[in-house]
């Protein structure tokens, strides 16, 4: 239990700093910029209390606004990712038996189910960030399809560094 | 009131998300007004605290970039400096440019060979000749002896054949150096006058004889010394002030009254 706590807690903080030291500094081709601090929401066990789940997206979010100077709008992506999570799980896994507590990472879900959920979050989480970015709806087809080459490239990187700490796991 | 308790007991998620959205959007809306600068002083000092640690590392991966455009600045400032004009009479400046100045980048070097040239990125699009002095922020470096479009290539100090006209710095003496081979680290100065005494340190900068380097320009600094008072003439060892081993930028002369002063020799020699 307390484990958890602390292995969350290394992750979130581990995240956001490679979130904020490294890929805000990184601009692939000038507008691609990925968001691998997602990975820590995706992650949050599928048991998690609804409250918490919120809350913590939000703060998540909010965290990396800090950093960037762009109050709110990662915090308002994060919040609907964490929002339409539950749903996506349903919709996706209906058929898969999760044990209390657990983790919808690649070793339970697979790496195709993965690659869907995650993509589908980053996709939900990199619409709105863009379009509250752009703020206006005026250019919406450039933004979904910036949203979408944008999510492409987040979920790549994020199902790598899901790789690599499963395999870990594995391994010990 | 009971009934919209129960609501949003019933709908917390979703009270609580658009809660925390219409919070997110508020924020977005207030950070692009001024009072955006007033409110977050606190927060920006604690995140420039992890920045600035972080580009305390960070920095040294950028230092390249910062070498490049100091040596440029370094090229545009020395062409501005007195000697880079030609100044003919002391109340007279003749506002015209002696020496240019190109600023390149070392392509490729090689330091542990007899003869030894340094490729720079520069070539004859950028104006580059050949027998344009190379020197690098310490010290003179090489001679160009080969122009391609964007290339050129100069002999180091590091080559067997090559010969600087220098000068003693205190006394004006002139002196001729060369390098031979072994160690990047040292040259020899030859036809040094036995009267003259040098200590370790002394500093030996370019005559200005040879029509390639303005004068005055540091070569390096005397390592070793033994004055033999039974020859005319004696040699020292003297250490490159330029690192060749290090060496990224450099700044490629062009003497523009070059011509001049040759076609000038010529005359006088005919």
């Amino acid at each position: 239990m307390n484990s958890r706590l602390i292995k969350n807690i290394i992750r979130f903080v581990l995240l956001i700093a490679v979130q904020v030291l490294i890929f805000n500094n990184m601009h692939l081709w000038g507008y691609i910029t990925l968001y691998p601090y997602l990975l820590f929401l995706l992650l949050l066990r599928f048991d998690i209390n609804k409250t918490n789940l919120l809350l913590i997206g939000f703060f998540t979010g909010l965290t990396v606004d800090f950093f960037q100077n762009t109050m709110g709008m990662q915090a308002a992506a994060s919040t609907l990712l964490v929002f339409v999570r539950p749903a996506i799980i349903k919709f996706y896994f209906k058929t898969v038996e999760f044990a209390p507590r657990e983790e919808p990472g690649i070793s339970k879900l697979g790496f195709t189910g993965f690659l869907k959920y995650a993509f589908t979050l980053v996709f939900v989480h990199n619409l709105l960030l863009f379009v509250t970015e752009a703020f206006t709806f005026s250019g919406i087809v450039n933004t979904i399809e910036q949203a979408l080459i944008n999510s492409m490239a987040t979920t790549a990187v994020i199902m790598i560094i899901e790789m690599l700490f499963s395999k870990k796991k594995k391994g010990l | 009131m009971h009934s919209l308790l129960n609501f949003i007991r019933k709908h917390w998620f979703v009270v609580l998300f658009l809660l925390l959205e219409v919070v997110s959007m508020v924020m977005i809306s207030n950070s692009y007004s001024y009072h955006r600068s007033l409110s977050f002083n606190t927060v920006n000092d604690l995140t420039g605290n992890v920045f600035s640690a972080y580009s305390n590392v960070t920095e040294y991966f950028a230092l390249k970039k910062a070498n490049e455009s100091l040596l440029e600045e370094n090229a545009r400032l020395m062409s501005r400096l007195k000697e880079s004009f030609l100044t003919t009479d002391t109340g007279f400046t003749y506002k015209d440019t002696l020496y240019r100045y190109i600023p390149a980048h070392v392509v490729s070097i090689s330091i542990n060979h007899p003869a030894n040239f340094i490729m720079l990125n520069k070539g004859l699009l950028h104006g580059v000749k050949k027998e344009m002095g190379v020197i690098s922020g310490n010290g003179v470096a090489g001679i160009i002896i080969g122009v391609s479009n964007h290339y050129s290539l100069a002999m180091s100090l590091l080559h067997h054949n090559s010969k600087l006209s220098g000068r003693i710095k205190n006394n004006n003496i002139l002196v001729n150096v060369i390098w031979d081979t072994g160690d990047y680290r040292f040259g020899k100065i030859q036809d040094i006058p036995s009267h003259v005494q040098l200590v370790k340190g002394d500093t030996i900068v370019t005559s200005g004889n040879s029509l390639i380097f303005p004068e005055g320009i540091v070569i390096g600094t005397v390592e070793k010394y033994e004055n033999n008072p039974n020859l005319a003439f004696n040699e020292a060892t003297m250490r490159f002030a330029t690192n060749f081993k290090n060496l990224q930028n450099v700044i490629i002369i062009d003497n523009l009254m070059k011509e001049e002063q040759q076609s000038l020799l010529k005359q006088e020699n005919e």
